[in-house]
């Protein structure tokens, strides 16, 4: 058996290909973004002053809702054909799977938020009074916080008859600290605030459901 | 005087498995010696995939006890086992020489070569560039059989093998798996079209409403023998 690691940079470049070819997931998601972007900016026209009340907000429940997309969408394909057993029959491990599919998706909603944040800037005319390297780390690790938990909770999700419905069911309501922590730090930076406690609290957040997922995944993946 | 009877390498005592209130096994107990090849027959829902399933880990047994290669822990030897499903296990997205190079990986396979000798075993050409979603249906067949091939295991379980594929394919393949069985392989092989198996199969395990009700060494329609002389006029 090839070591963990080897098999996670295999799955995910396996991953990246796939995408790569049908941009199934980026694709969706970048439309549901533009949309929410240019709807929520017609229907306000909300001043500098107001963006940045709002825009975190804004920002974070269109990624969250834009990468339920990527979610299902990375575990569709595993089990179309059923090739899932097919890595289940085979002795790689369980955290290796789901490392790839974590980091696959991360890559996927990071290359939405890059691409839709001039879109944010420019139709919300923001301009951050606070520093934009804590904006990246909130990024990053906020970004982290979705995917994880919803990476994890779509494997959960894959076997019952409604998938597209439950993943959002269990995802939003067990991302609510995670998503509060994002959209107070984003806000809070914006507006030239101090956000350590919101940061420190979204890095905690991660490091327990990161480790939480990992450990229960091998159980969700062989569950009948 | 030695015994010279083959070593069972899958024991199986009374094995059940229940999905909900049904059960697909009630009771299932059996050896299989190594070094042979098993046609698992039965009508529809007699439970030839469930047992299949089974023994390659897919399903937990609900109580009983399966034993493969003297490991109760199947993961100890997934490494010698493949499987090889009623669908094809393989991603449309991608070809076959790239499904089979990922597949390899999570077996540790190293060697490219491999991914290619398993493709020309099964009568396709590694240069195949179309995905394997524009495959037609026999070539998807073949296709899965060469990823089950992959890590050169001690033990085949194949469900449905001959499933739409044409009779030509169908008994290039029974050719294929008869070498297979020679090279000292055991093969499980589920199927309703024991009649391909006549002559080839060790043995014929009878399954019927979750239980295994017969073993013979025969399975003598001449069916089977009389589709391949026809084949070969």
């Amino acid at each position: 058996m090839s070591a963990p690691g080897g098999i996670t940079r295999a799955t995910l470049a396996k991953d990246l290909r796939m995408e790569w070819r049908s941009k199934d997931a980026v694709n969706s998601m970048l439309f549901f973004s533009l949309l929410v972007v240019v709807v929520f900016s017609f229907s306000f026209d909300p001043s500098s002053e107001e963006s940045r009340q709002i825009a975190g907000g804004l920002i974070w429940v269109a990624f969250l809702f834009a990468a339920v997309v990527a979610l299902n969408q990375t575990w569709a394909r595993e089990i179309r054909n059923q090739v899932l057993d097919a890595y289940r029959v085979s002795p790689a491990p369980a955290t290796s799977l789901f490392a790839a599919k974590v980091l696959g998706n991360f890559i996927f909603v990071s290359v939405l938020e890059a691409l839709m944040t001039p879109l944010f800037i420019v139709f919300y005319r923001l301009r951050s009074l606070g520093p934009i390297w804590q904006l990246l780390i909130v990024a990053v690790l906020g970004t982290w916080a979705l995917v994880v938990n919803g990476t994890f909770f779509a494997a959960m999700s894959l076997r019952t008859r409604s998938r597209e419905i439950m993943l959002p069911l269990l995802l939003f309501p067990i991302s609510i600290p995670a998503m509060l922590a994002m959209v107070q730090a984003t806000t809070a930076i914006l507006n030239g605030e101090g956000a350590r406690f919101w940061i420190v609290l979204i890095a905690t957040y991660d490091l327990v459901f990161t480790s939480v997922c990992l450990l229960l995944f091998e159980t969700i993946l062989n569950a009948e | 005087m030695t015994d010279t009877a083959p070593a069972a390498v899958i024991t199986v005592h009374n094995l059940i498995k229940q999905f909900g209130r049904f059960a697909a096994l009630r009771g299932v107990t059996a050896e299989f010696a190594g070094g042979k090849m098993f046609a698992i027959l039965g009508d529809n829902g007699a439970g030839k995939t469930t047992l299949l399933r089974t023994l390659a880990g897919l399903n937990r047994p609900t109580s009983g006890e399966v034993r493969v290669l003297g490991a109760r822990d199947l993961r100890e030897v997934s490494a010698r086992v493949g499987y090889m499903a009623h669908p094809s296990l393989l991603y449309d997205e991608m070809n076959g020489m790239e499904n089979l190079r990922y597949f390899a990986q999570l077996y540790g396979i190293a060697d490219r070569d491999r991914c290619t000798e398993a493709i020309r075993a099964v009568g396709l050409s590694p240069a195949l560039v179309r995905p394997v979603g524009q495959y037609s249906q026999g070539m998807k067949q073949r296709m899965s059989l060469a990823r089950a091939l992959l890590n050169d295991p001690q033990i085949l379980l194949l469900d449905e093998p001959f499933s739409n594929v044409d009779l030509k394919s169908a008994h290039d393949i029974v050719r294929l798996l008869a070498e297979l069985r020679d090279q000292g392989k055991t093969l499980f092989v589920v199927t309703h079209q024991a009649s391909l198996l006549e002559g080839v199969a060790d043995e014929f395990v009878w399954m019927e409403q979750g239980k295994i009700t017969d073993r013979t060494r025969m399975f003598a329609t001449g069916a089977g023998q009389q589709e391949l002389r026809e084949l070969q006029r």
